[in-house]
């Protein structure tokens, strides 16, 4: 989706998601309870599955080997509490052993001196394509499975059987200090399929990549894309793209109550399955959680409305330019808002993007997040996150450095539901952490090492020890650094 | 100044949303005590810019600041010139998908557009005008995009006015494309190279027999009149060529075809260009680039590396750091960001001072306007930014900034909604 100069105009009116800056799926973590952070209304609406295998495609990844790891002497960003200067933190186990002012080493330790460094959890990325939108990308590379944009409703495709674990784009992602990726589905389709949620690790499957026990999302897409994508077949206006929501929604209750039925009294031949309407009674039931493009604010408040209609709850509106408009509903409703910093004004839907939003969200208590939906977006949220800080600062609607730190940690952990494994330092959470080479929101400052599950995953300091990808062999030279 | 410029905010919007001098137009003022970088020269610590009439008159540590001077105290902050983004297409594409607001790309024929002259068109009321200039850069190259040869680029400088006062200089350079891939034309690359030699033969030809031609007694030429006639100042080493071409060995057909046919080349994205920089900086071609790409996201840019910079840089090769990372980098939306985009150079081993060379002075160099702009140097034009900070980074901010010794303090839109906003629900009625 990227471009190279001045042909963004035309590579915005064709691809997945710089045009249609795309909106997601997830997938289900379709039997377990809701866990007691998720405010998913689970209780009423549970109701048995209506596939008879729940996980057909399993997690397969197994933390890296790890050593226990002591960093000393630093200033740590936990996104669970006030920065701690001078402090320390401990990995063992693969998980947040100790953080504090001091902590007690064992003496097999790896011990890091972080002077005049910062620590953070790993970065998570609420929207990303990465590997279902590779690279190389040009003509008959046929790199870019994003969008089914073959029928306006495709609840039934899974993103995840479009990831290419070798897409280069991954380690660059994991090198910006990101552990934790959700891949959507594009925004072509009024409903585009699960989204799946990954570890940056490489891997030889996506199976290998997934979060375990991540709970799968469900891509939504409001406004110009789908009329757009659909002109000639329809929906061709925004009271059609309306109109198709409610008409799958309606669809699914009627597929969940027979599927309910059904596993109520197991009597009889099952119901017919079907893939998308499995995926949209997940939904209902409250097991997958929904991730919605949508870039004005009256459209947010209408897909809302189409939520209660059917009684499932948005986790995150996606794209957002608008959601500063409506700060106060989405406070109100508990839907969080991943949006861009400054990315806006490339179609009129999104004129009105300002980089005050994140600032003026976080001031709502809207759960603020910062999304990419860019390969090269991903690889810098934190810079991104400083420009909107900076913003805030400028009108008036100051934000700390605490608040932007969670925007790109635990507030994107909520959105993904994993908000009690991971996002913030705290003990007993995964192990997913950033050593940055100074304050993360300064221009000069890179991630200088990251962990994830207390692995070691990525060393600037150690060219021979990163991470390539298959692709990259013979034809993408070795970047050995070679900077300051 | 949180709530200071919030109150100039409200003031501006409560009175007349435009352009406030700070006083009428003869006037002068020193700007005092601040650390400047006048890019053409030293750091003064406690520098004075002095300026007259909308020319800068002094710089330096020992100014004389005359009695009816009008002070601006800038003690504790930075004082640069104002920026230059040498690739946008500011004025010329609004909203990207808005087809009636884009007007970057011309019809040709061909994929030639040799004589199209983008800047006739310009949108001198485009709303992404402020966003730019609040945030410091004052000029910008504006280029045709599309095609083989795409036209003519142009420098203009962000004053508020018309169409005409915008325009610096133009033409500055001729645009074309190299490569094939994501070549406009889907040819081959060897092509498009024979394509523009044709070309270049042809414009040859019309010089020599422009009278046969007129009265159609010459062969049919590979493009149109105008075309042909447009690139005449390309053949005659007045116009540079700016070619954007990203694999090594397409720069380097680049380079083969300006020594060829004697014209001057600059190139645009470059995204293998270190791998030959000690080449480019020996024939001393300047090249416009990035920072924050490093995806090998084409065949023709495997090499791609956000080191590309500094290592030209470093090797003598004039860089003009520019957006070109995707995620609306390079929209005219962003126009804004390329002081960040030199942030990141720095990151990623580029000099300090050369990085903000890279989106000031270089850029003036290179598009033949550094005598009117670019550094804070006695005769030039007054573009002066007060910066609260390291221009580079992102919590600076640009709290005043001037263009022809003029102050301009216009709300953005951007500035309007956020204000309107700050209470839900808004008042319609203001700002």
């Amino acid at each position: 989706m990227r471009s190279s100069v001045f042909v963004l105009a035309v590579s915005l009116i064709s691809t997945a998601c710089a045009s249609g800056r795309a909106q997601e799926a997830t997938a289900p973590t379709p039997a377990a309870p809701a866990r007691a952070s998720d405010t998913v209304k689970t209780g009423p609406m549970l109701g048995a599955l209506s596939t008879p295998n729940d996980d057909p495609f399993p997690s397969t990844y197994r933390p890296f080997p790890s050593r226990t790891t002591v960093i000393r002497n630093v200033t740590i960003m936990t996104a669970a509490g006030p920065t701690i200067r001078n402090g320390s933190i401990l990995l063992r186990d693969g998980k947040v052993a100790e953080v504090g002012a001091s902590v007690s080493a064992p003496a097999d330790a790896l011990v890091i001196d972080g002077a005049g460094k910062y620590v953070t959890p790993g970065i998570i990325d609420t929207h990303s394509h990465v590997g279902a939108g590779g690279v190389p990308n040009d003509n008959g590379a046929q790199t870019n499975d994003v969008n089914e944009a073959t029928a306006p409703v495709t609840a039934h495709v899974w993103v995840e059987h479009s990831v290419w674990p070798q897409d280069p784009q991954f380690p660059r992602t994991l090198a910006g200090g990101v552990t934790t990726i959700q891949v959507l589905p594009g925004s072509a389709n009024l409903i585009g399929g699960r989204s799946a949620t990954l570890k940056v690790v490489p891997s030889r499957t996506v199976q290998g990549m997934k979060f375990p026990g991540a709970r799968y999302g469900l891509k939504m897409a409001c406004g110009e894309n789908p009329k757009r994508v659909y002109a000639q077949r329809g929906p061709s206006t925004r009271m059609g793209n309306v109109a198709g929501y409610r008409a799958a929604w309606i669809q699914a209750e009627g597929y969940r109550r027979k599927w309910d039925k059904w596993n109520g009294n197991r009597t009889g031949d099952a119901p017919a399955r079907d893939l998308g309407l499995e995926t949209l009674a997940e939904v209902l039931r409250g097991n997958i959680l929904v991730h919605n493009h949508c870039y004005r604010a009256d459209e947010m408040a209408q897909m809302l409305d189409i939520a209660k209609e059917f009684g499932y709850r948005i986790r995150s509106f996606h794209h957002g330019v608008e959601a500063y408009k409506v700060a106060d509903l989405l406070a109100k409703e508990d839907v969080s808002a991943s949006v861009w910093a400054d990315w806006g004004g490339f179609k009129l839907e999104a004129a009105d993007g300002v980089r005050g939003n994140p600032a003026l969200l976080n001031r709502a208590g809207v759960r603020t997040i910062i999304h990419s939906d860019d390969a090269s977006g991903e690889q810098r949220l934190n810079q991104e996150a400083a420009k909107a800080m900076a913003e805030g600062n400028r009108i008036g609607v100051p934000v700390t450095e605490e608040d932007a730190i969670r925007w790109l940690t635990i507030n994107a952990a909520w959105a993904l539901g994993l908000d009690d494994r991971t996002g913030s330092l705290q003990v007993g959470k995964n192990a997913d952490v950033v050593l940055w080479s100074g304050n993360p929101f300064s221009v000069y400052t890179r991630a200088e090492k990251v962990w994830i599950d207390g692995s070691m995953m990525y060393d600037r300091l150690d060219p021979d020890q990163q991470w390539r990808t298959d692709f990259e062999l013979g034809f993408v030279p070795v970047n050995r650094g070679d900077a300051r | 100044m949180n709530r200071s410029l919030s109150r100039t905010l409200v003031l501006l919007v409560a009175t007349a949303p435009g352009v406030l001098a700070l006083r009428a137009h003869a006037q002068t003022v020193a700007i005092t005590g601040g650390r400047v970088h006048p890019v053409s020269g030293p750091v003064n610590e406690n520098g004075t810019v002095l300026i007259r009439d909308g020319t800068i008159v002094a710089v330096g540590a020992n100014v004389a600041i005359p009695a009816d001077a009008q002070r601006i105290d800038a003690t504790g902050k930075i004082v640069t010139p104002g920026l230059v983004n040498a690739a946008t297409q500011l004025t010329l594409v609004e909203i990207g998908a808005v087809t009636g607001t884009r007007d970057a790309q011309a019809r040709g024929r061909d994929g030639i557009a040799a004589a199209f002259r983008p800047w006739e068109g310009l949108n001198p009321t485009s709303v992404l005008i402020s966003p730019a200039r609040n945030a410091g850069v004052t000029t910008v190259l504006v280029a045709p995009s599309g095609g083989l040869i795409s036209g003519q680029a142009g420098v203009i400088h962000l004053v508020s006015g018309t169409a005409a006062e915008m325009v610096l200089r133009a033409p500055v350079a001729m645009v074309a494309a190299l490569g094939p891939a994501r070549g406009p034309t889907g040819m081959p690359r060897a092509e498009t190279i024979m394509r523009l030699r044709e070309i270049l033969d042809d414009a040859r030809v019309y010089r020599t027999r422009r009278a046969e031609f007129e009265r159609a007694q010459t062969r049919t030429l590979a493009a149109g009149r105008l075309d042909l006639e447009a690139l005449l100042p390309v053949l005659d080493g007045r116009l540079p060529m700016l070619v954007q071409a990203d694999k090594a060995s397409d720069i380097e057909a680049a380079m083969k075809l300006a020594t060829d046919y004697g014209f001057r080349l600059i190139i645009l994205g470059g995204a293998e260009a270190w791998q030959i920089a000690g080449k480019l900086a020996a024939a001393r071609i300047p090249v416009l680039t990035g920072a924050m790409n490093n995806i090998p996201e084409s065949f023709v840019a495997l090499g791609q590396r956000q080191e590309n910079a500094g290592i030209l840089s470093r090797a003598g090769v004039p860089v003009s750091v520019i957006g070109n990372a995707g995620g609306g980098d390079e929209e005219a939306f962003n126009v804004r960001n390329v002081r960040f985009e030199a942030g990141n150079a720095v990151a990623y081993g580029m000099e300090w001072n050369a990085a903000l060379r890279s989106i000031t002075l270089t850029p003036a160099e290179t598009f033949g306007v550094a005598d009117r702009v670019g550094s804070l140097a006695p005769g030039k034009m007054a573009d002066v930014v007060i910066w609260s900070g390291d221009p580079l980074e992102f919590a600076s901010q640009p709290e005043r900034v001037f263009v022809r010794g003029r102050e301009i303090r216009q709300p953005s839109r951007q500035d309007l909604l956020e204000e309107r906003y700050k209470t839900v629900p808004p008042n319609y009625r203001k700002p």
